[in-house]
């Protein structure tokens, strides 16, 4: 638990910002659960997790193109009264969803997360997310083998004073 | 220790909504501490839920997930009283394991 | 406006009302009348606030911006605060060394009586809140006290508000003048001005809630104790009142003072009166 009252993780992420992003490489390099993860065919997409840019993300995870559609259905704030949790859901009309991944397109790390959608689990998920400043959100649903996206802007605010 | 997994699974007719909050850090490995140094990077990166033998939801994560992190989602074809196991690992090689009951 | 500036100038205003009913209670227009100052500091809100439900301002700046309340309301499925409700309620429960709990220092063992805190204690000629009641509970058992402002202080008051939710804050000013001192010197603390930036408490949260000071909406003075313990998403963490109150000092840069220090017992004080009939929402959650 970091609860000190200096200035807290989310601020000091985006403070620092893309000069930092360097130091990441450092955090990554414990490969123990992974490995034992690659075991399973339920891999970890380690590489995907690690580009920084959306588009390679996306190819890294899924090798092909997304079209964007109207059934793919992104609940995400506006305003994110806090970059560190920004409630992002998402719904989809379509069938045979097999995952649904999010992007945060101006975050050091595109890929924020992907989830995979067994045969009788129901396409929709809520989570949250950090986003380092405002940014497109993109959801991404995997049906029938093919992508479909839907992508909202989320205005991301930190101040420093009140609340 | 009390589990770092809190899980509500309620069964709604055919369909189970599950909701899972996690005690995790999550951190980046892009912040410092007070004394600048910085935090390693320290995220769950695999957490799975299973019922009935049958794997019915996996999240890969990376560190843009929020600490203490919280996922929602529903599945078909459990009832109540049918257990759910949730477990997690870390980038760390740390985990967790819990079962709840569906109510 | 009118109504501001009646709240802005206090006790003297209350006593002017007071003398234009030609009032025999009136003596000098420096009385403390914390019944005429609570009811004029609700109804300063209500007017300024008349879509908001009186019970509703204990949800502080969710109570003021409808994007922000669904987001909240989302939080609130799976609150960020389980972790530190669940650790308070373990550790209410588990037996000091010497074999006594938490329980047998309060009122009702500790249970449902959040409302009730702060309160004047005749003995001390002070102020006793919470957090140093659950501290000297810890010291009179042989135990080191805690750190007031997070981690196991938030984790104790946030169980000890779960289980007082919805009750009305019921805080009591004894027939006492030290009593009625401590409550005019919390207002007096919470109108003055101070620090580099010379703002009040009431600068921001009696002139400008539900407006944006930065990125973040202002929460209403009225009932923003009511929600404490709180989960802050800005601290990534639990902060308890003490906390609030020296982050406060320290946002308008102002030096904060030490937690627990008389004035900040004595503006709990305050504030907790003038949200008497309110109810107990902590632990809350805040962005």
């Amino acid at each position: 638990m970091t609860t000190t009252t200096g200035p807290h993780p989310t601020r000091r992420l985006i403070l620092q910002g893309a000069a930092s992003v360097a130091l990441l490489g450092l955090g990554n390099l414990p490969f123990g659960a992974i490995s034992a993860l690659a075991a399973a065919n339920d891999k970890y997409p380690d590489e995907a997790f690690k580009l920084k840019n959306e588009a390679d993300a996306i190819k890294a995870l899924y090798g092909k193109t997304v079209e964007p559609s109207d059934k793919v259905k992104l609940d995400a704030p506006e305003i994110a009264e806090n970059g560190g949790v920004v409630p992002i859901s998402v719904t989809t009309t379509l069938d045979k969803v097999t995952s649904i991944s999010f992007f945060v397109a101006e975050n050091p790390f595109a890929l924020a997360a992907s989830y995979k959608i067994p045969d009788g689990t129901l396409p929709s998920i809520a989570n949250r997310l950090k986003m380092a400043k405002t940014t497109n959100v993109t959801a991404i649903v995997e049906a029938d083998g093919k992508l479909y996206s839907a992508t909202k802007e989320v205005k991301v605010t930190v101040g420093g004073c009140g609340g | 220790m009390a589990s770092s997994i809190r899980v509500r699974a309620t069964s709604n007719g055919d369909i189970t909504e599950v909701q899972a909050l996690i005690q995790h850090p999550m951190d980046t490995g892009l912040v410092k501490d007070s004394k600048g140094e910085v935090i390693p990077a320290h995220f769950i990166q695999q957490l799975k839920f299973e019922c009935n033998g049958k794997d019915v939801f996996i999240a890969d994560w990376g560190t843009a997930v929020s600490k203490d992190p919280y996922v929602k989602f529903s599945f078909k074809g459990a009832k109540k009283g049918d257990e759910l196991k949730i477990s997690w690992t870390d980038n760390k090689g740390g985990s967790d394991t819990t079962t709840a009951k569906i109510a | 406006m009118k109504a501001r500036i009646h709240l802005l100038l206090g006790s003297l205003s209350a006593a002017l009302i007071a003398f234009t009913l030609t009032s025999p209670r009136v003596i000098a227009a420096d009385k403390v009348d914390p019944v005429t100052d609570a009811k004029a500091f609700q109804n300063f809100f209500f007017q300024k606030f008349p879509n908001v439900k009186h019970e509703d301002f204990v949800n502080g700046p969710y109570s003021m911006n409808e994007d922000m309340k669904r987001q909240w309301q989302e939080k609130e499925e799976f609150p960020p605060y389980e972790f530190a409700l669940d650790a308070g309620k373990e550790m209410f429960a588990t037996p000091f060394k010497n074999g006594k709990t938490y329980a047998d220092c309060f009122p009702n063992g500790g249970i449902g009586i959040r409302q009730n805190y702060p309160y004047f204690d005749t003995k001390e000629g002070k102020v006793v809140t919470l957090e140093l009641a659950l501290n000297r509970c810890r010291e009179a058992n042989g135990e080191a006290p805690y750190s007031y402002v997070k981690d196991e202080m938030a984790s104790l008051t946030a169980y000890m508000a779960y289980t007082s939710r919805g009750k009305p804050m019921d805080i009591k000013i004894p027939d006492d003048p030290r009593a009625l001192a401590a409550f005019e010197n919390g207002k007096r603390y919470f109108y003055t001005r101070r620090g580099q930036m010379n703002f009040s408490c009431a600068s921001c949260h009696v002139q400008s809630p539900g407006e944006r000071i930065r990125a973040e909406i202002l929460a209403p003075a009225l009932g923003i104790l009511n929600a404490m313990p709180i989960y802050r998403s800005e601290w990534s963490g639990m902060g308890t009142t003490s906390r609030r109150f020296v982050t406060c000092n320290s946002q308008t840069r102002a030096v904060p003072l030490e937690p627990q220090a008389d004035e900040y017992r004595d503006v709990e004080y305050f504030l907790s009166y003038v949200a008497n009939g309110l109810p107990i929402s902590g632990p809350g959650a805040r962005p």
